[in-house]
């Protein structure tokens, strides 16, 4: 152990900390910028300086080992004025427009200047001009608002192993750019929102769509349909009042009735969908293998990650054919608004306005895929963040935390707990066992309280065989087969398992893959900010809501089994195929 | 007192006399003999009590780092010569690759055998690429005669690509790297946590050039020059206003009087030491500024100015080049040097008021202790030297 | 294949795909093609494993790796203040009447790129400058004409 004094505090520490976790392990609190848990030390904003007794300069605590005999001073007027100082330069490169900015109020830059009573701007204005580049429709770069902390290119880097954001050129060049300054959608970005979830200022932030569904809500003459996600109604709390980890589905369904959505239905539906299609997607693929004898593309990976979809298709383009050709429970959900609903509904699809509530930035390029419109319309209309629905409910004026539990709308509204279970990584897995498992057996999986917890928590990459056992009759070409299955969350562990089957040597049948640390809980349109503890409430969350829910699995929902009685038969049928499956675009790597 | 061309040369000539080390010739495998009679220990020590200290601008002691490097536990470390000499001013190192690389390549093996390393490399800025070929032929003879002492140890030739942070150690290993050249986080330092990860020392060619030469002719006669605090002598690169411009092997420990007495035009008004990232020392107090590491170092770049340079001019080139060459990673510098260069531009022009310098000068001592490498500590000399000794020129 | 694609792979294969390679690679590249083209920062990155965007991070962080198409010869004139001392501002204008270009821009015959270059190691002798690897001292607005003609012959 490490001895060392800070502000005079004896503090203890692990060998190998910095003098910035030595100071968090007593509860003393240094502003950072740069420095973020998830990503590795970069100590370039300077704003965690730090005075270290004989030390000529000042010392980045974030970057700093700790020694024993150490003394440290986090608090001299020495390190106040240059900690006013960096947050001045910071400020004079730094676009302010704060009442027109997304980010105002949940900006770190602006919460170190208010803390630091930087009244005036003594400094020259060096702000480059606005510049915004809104290519994607995912994602918006405003290089205007940039302070070079670098964490967006190392999360895109270290996270998601894409790299599509690059520090280039030096000196009062030097900006964080795109490959040759390309606009983002012309580049690998996969659209998982990463990086705006970790930029502190307004640089990075998701495209705006709240002002196009005010418009068709206020429009008498569209029936405004909304499906939240899984992932959603454990977080949006967070921006309404909430810690994290609060579930606020029956308020969250009263607040979108309260907006004036005409129907408010559940993208839980379709991922129960989802699961009946790519269940049988997967045993279909698997009777082709063992009993055909057919070459067939295994592992099959799951699709519903539209980040994930892109990276498999610009990075591994010759692979595509693993991923389940199942859409993501958004685009079923999409199309079935437009066919489905309005046949049972009486509505004319052409007026129906398809809005989706998304803890993701992907989707919002996923609804515009030129695929995406099997109904004959665009599927899915506008796509919002968690955080956009938020900013919503609080200008229509409501007191989130004070409103009544509400229930989604039928028939595109009930849901198995299997299906909340999706907004966490290993969620598609345990709701596909949970099905296929019990189709093949007849028998619930041999888990207590269907509670699948190998499948289940935050490392990166996680492994499980399950034996097949006792199948009936129909399915007796599984009997004693060891079904292994593999769950990746966050680019760098999906390319790992790639990097595997491209060599030829993947083991698995099934594999799930998400695109965000954490899946879809920590996606791209979460509340910021978001660290692996917030991530693991919020875990925690989505399953205590599946435990809850009266239906546990996927082929239990009644709505289900309407809907492929009334409309679409039978799973893989000729209509599934129509509406509910999509191909893939083999993109360039770079 | 300013001399005359005629007793210019004949002091510069007496200087030489008493001085010249580096450009002296020698035979090198001589010296690679001696290296392979020395222990690594042996080898430290002299280096050590000759009290050399590092040539590129630094002055970190060389026996030290040495040291430290031969104390790190790893089967693999590197040597690295350190020839992007960038500084403003400063062609000294160039010099001495066309006329004396052989005695850095010596140096280079002398470090490697003390060290324990196997594969050293020169890194050579891009600006010197026409020196490439003919460094590669000494290289190949050199390597011959290694071979023929049994000494397992190569070096071969990195080129830099126009970066001037990439003479700072850790930037001109990540450079080295394959990555941008922007200087890590220190600690940890090289010598544990180098090239590759590996222990790795990093000396200017002109330091390197030196240790062979205190193992030749042994630590006493190189102690015998210079100072208590600077010991030795070294390579300066003359310039600007000046009668005599060009390389010069001179004692440390000169006042900057002496130095003008011998280089100046009879009207110098400023002598700059240590090139865009040194001090600018003014007339007054040339007298009793002292050249070397007690009074101001420098890795040799000396320019001269007379009464018809205008110093605003002056810092305003150095500010330009500090705004082009910051690696751009840390606040203090990337927006430290650009607000102190539109700052003056500001104050020249009327827009903001001449006592707006105080707050720029507030900046500069804020940049000296919050940036996180050198270039960014050093932007303040230039600055608060021409700003404290000139102010007038800097307002009006 | 592209003939970049030719160049991309002989040089990648005489450097080796490790990351330190990357910095000889791209030098090559610009000196057989004056510039760093995007197709070229691509092959490069899919033969290096790595993303276009690092490759291109680390070329933009390096004067001499030019981004922007340079021509075939390219001269750097030192901005030092002690080439400027010495007359560099006359030298420039010399060499703009004689290529009927500005400081930074490339002659429409693709011949000559004229920039601007950070302390070259020729202080005592400016004005200074370099075209591609030759250094030119000593200047004078003839010099510097007579040395762009041995270009033309």
């Amino acid at each position: 152990m490490v001895n060392l004094k800070i502000n005079d505090i004896p503090v203890t520490v692990e060998p190998g900390s910095t003098v910035l976790e030595a100071a968090q392990s007593i509860g003393m609190k240094v502003p950072t910028l740069c420095h973020h848990k998830d990503l590795c030390i970069a100590g370039n904003c300077r704003v965690c300086l730090v005075e270290v007794k004989n030390n000529r300069t000042l010392q980045a605590s974030c970057a700093m080992p700790v020694y024993d005999g150490m003394e440290v001073s986090t608090n001299t007027l020495k390190v106040r004025n240059a900690r006013k100082m960096v947050i001045e330069l910071l400020l004079s490169e730094h676009r302010s427009d704060c009442t027109k900015c997304y980010k105002n109020g949940n900006c770190e830059l602006q919460d170190l200047a208010n803390e630091y009573r930087i009244e005036e701007r003594s400094l020259i204005d060096i702000s480059v001009e606005k510049s915004v580049d809104r290519s994607s429709p995912a994602i918006e770069k405003d290089d205007s608002k940039c302070i070079r902390c670098q964490r967006c290119v190392r999360t895109c880097a270290e996270l998601q192993k894409i790299s599509a954001l690059t520090v280039a050129h030096k000196g009062e060049e030097m900006k964080i750019e795109t490959f040759m300054d390309l606009p983002l959608y012309d580049v690998v970005c996969t659209n998982c929102g990463q990086c705006v979830n970790r930029c502190p200022t307004g640089a990075l932030t998701e495209r705006n769509y709240i002002e196009e569904v005010w418009e068709a809500i206020d429009n008498p003459n569209k029936h405004v349909i909304v499906q939240t996600a899984p992932a959603v109604r454990i977080a949006l709390g967070e921006e309404l009042g909430f810690e994290p980890g609060a579930r606020v589905t029956g308020k969250m369904v009263t607040a979108l009735k309260r907006l004036g959505f005409d129907s408010v239905l559940d993208t839980d539906f379709t991922a129960d969908l989802t699961i009946m299609e790519e269940g049988t997607e997967l045993l279909t693929r698997l009777k082709k293998a063992l009993v055909d004898k057919e070459e067939v593309a295994l592992p099959m990976f799951t699709s519903c990650s539209p980040g994930w979809v892109k990276f498999i298709e610009h990075e591994y383009g010759d692979l595509t054919d693993h991923l389940s050709t199942c859409k993501s429970p958004q685009q079923m959900f999409g199309a079935l608004a437009k066919t489905y609903f309005p046949e049972k509904r009486g509505i004319d699809a052409k007026d129906i306005v398809s809005v989706s509530i998304m803890p993701c930035t992907a989707k919002k390029y996923e609804a515009k895929r030129p695929e995406m419109k099997d109904s004959g319309y665009q599927d899915v209309d506008i796509v919002l963040t968690t955080r956009e629905l938020a900013r919503m409910i609080k200008q229509a004026g409501y007191d989130f935390m004070a409103l009544p539990e509400g229930k989604c709308d039928s028939l595109l509204g009930v849901s198995s707990g299997a299906a909340v279970i999706f907004g966490a990584t290993g969620g598609v897995m345990e709701a596909a066992l949970r099905t296929a498992y019990e189709i093949v057996t007849g028998r619930e999986v041999p888990f207590e309280n269907l509670n699948i917890l190998p499948v289940r928590g935050m490392e990166g990459v996680r492994e499980a065989t399950i034996k097949i056992e006792g199948c009936v009759p129909d399915w007796n070409f599984l009997e004693g087969v060891e079904l292994k299955v593999a769950i990746a969350h966050g680019l760098k562990n999906a390319d790992q398992i790639m990097k595997q089957l491209a060599a030829g040597e993947s083991p698995y049948h099934f594999v799930e893959i998400m695109a965000c640390p954490g899946g879809c809980l920590g996606g791209g349109g979460q509340p910021i900010p978001t660290d692996l503890e917030t991530r693991m409430k919020r875990a925690a969350a989505i399953y205590e809501e599946d435990e809850n829910l009266p239906i546990r699995k996927s082929h239990e929902n009644p709505e289900i089994t309407q809907v492929y009685a009334d409309f679409l038969e039978t799973p893989l049928g000729h209509k599934s195929h129509e509406l509910l499956h999509t191909h893939y675009t083999k993109r360039k790597k770079n | 007192m300013v001399m005359d061309r005629e007793e210019k040369v004949k002091k510069l000539n007496e200087h030489k006399e008493k001085v010249n080390q580096i450009f002296q010739p020698i035979n090198f495998c001589e010296i690679l003999d001696k290296t392979i009679q020395m222990n690594p220990e042996e080898i430290i020590s002299e280096v050590t009590e000759s009290g050399l200290r590092g040539r590129g601008g630094a002055g970190f002691p060389t026996g030290l780092k040495w040291k430290f490097a031969s104390e790190q536990d790893s089967d693999v470390k590197y040597i690295i010569a350190n020839a992007d000499e960038g500084e403003p001013g400063t062609f000294k190192d160039r010099q001495i690759l066309e006329e004396q690389a052989e005695k850095m390549f010596v140096g280079m093996a002398l470090c490697a055998r003390a060290i324990g390393a196997k594969e050293g490399f020169i890194y050579l800025r891009a600006e010197y690429n026409y020196l490439k070929p003919d460094l590669e032929a000494r290289l190949e003879k050199f390597h011959g005669c290694l071979k023929d002492k049994g000494l397992e140890f190569a070096i071969s030739i990195r080129s830099g690509s126009g970066a001037y942070v990439c003479g700072e150690e850790t930037s001109l290993i990540e450079s080295m790297e394959g990555k941008r050249g922007e200087p890590r986080n220190k600690p940890p330092y090289p010598i544990s946590n180098g090239y590759l990860g590996q222990p790795t020392v990093v000396n200017n060619v002109e330091t390197l050039v030196y240790t062979a030469m205190i193992i030749h002719m042994g630590h006493e006669q190189f102690k015998a020059l210079g100072t208590k605090d600077s010991r030795g002598a070294k390579v300066f690169s003359v310039s600007g206003d000046a009668d005599v411009e060009g390389i010069y092997e001179l004692e440390l420990g000169m006042t900057i009087q002496e130095f003008v007495d011998l280089f100046g035009d009879g009207d110098t008004k400023a002598v700059q030491v240590g090139g865009s990232s040194g001090f600018c020392v003014p007339r007054k107090k040339f007298g009793e500024t002292i050249i070397g590491f007690e009074g101001v170092p420098t890795g040799g770049s000396m320019m001269l100015f007379n009464s018809s340079r205008s110093m605003y001019h002056v810092l305003h080139n150095y500010l330009e080049f500090f705004c082009e060459e910051s690696c751009g990673q840390c606040t203090p510098c990337r927006v430290g040097s650009q607000q102190l260069l539109k700052g003056i531009e500001a104050i020249k022009k009327g827009d903001k008021p001449a006592s707006y310098l105080e707050e720029l000068k507030k900046l500069a001592e804020t940049m000296r202790i919050s940036s996180k490498c050198g270039l960014g500590q050093s932007i303040p000399n230039p600055f608060l030297s021409i700003v404290e000794n000139f102010r007038e020129e800097i307002i009006f | 294949m592209s003939p970049t694609a030719e160049l991309v792979k002989r040089t990648v294969e005489r450097h080796g795909t490790q990351r330190e390679s990357l910095l000889p690679i791209l030098q090559d590249i610009v000196k057989a093609q004056h510039y760093l083209t995007d197709e070229a920062m691509v092959e490069v990155a899919n033969l290096l494993d790595l993303s276009a965007a690092e490759v291109y991070g680390t070329a933009s962080f390096y004067t001499f790796l030019d981004l922007k198409p340079r021509g075939e010869n390219i001269i750097r004139i030192c901005k030092t203040i002690t080439c400027y001392m010495k007359g560099k501002d006359e030298i420039i204008k010399a060499i703009e009447d004689r290529l009927k270009i500005k400081l930074g821009e490339t002659t429409s015959d693709g011949k000559f790129s004229f920039l601007a270059a950070n302390c070259i190691g020729w202080c005592h002798e400016g004005p200074a400058m370099l075209i591609n690897d030759k250094v030119y001292t000593k200047l004078t607005p003839k010099k510097a004409i007579d040395a762009i003609n041995e270009y033309y012959d």
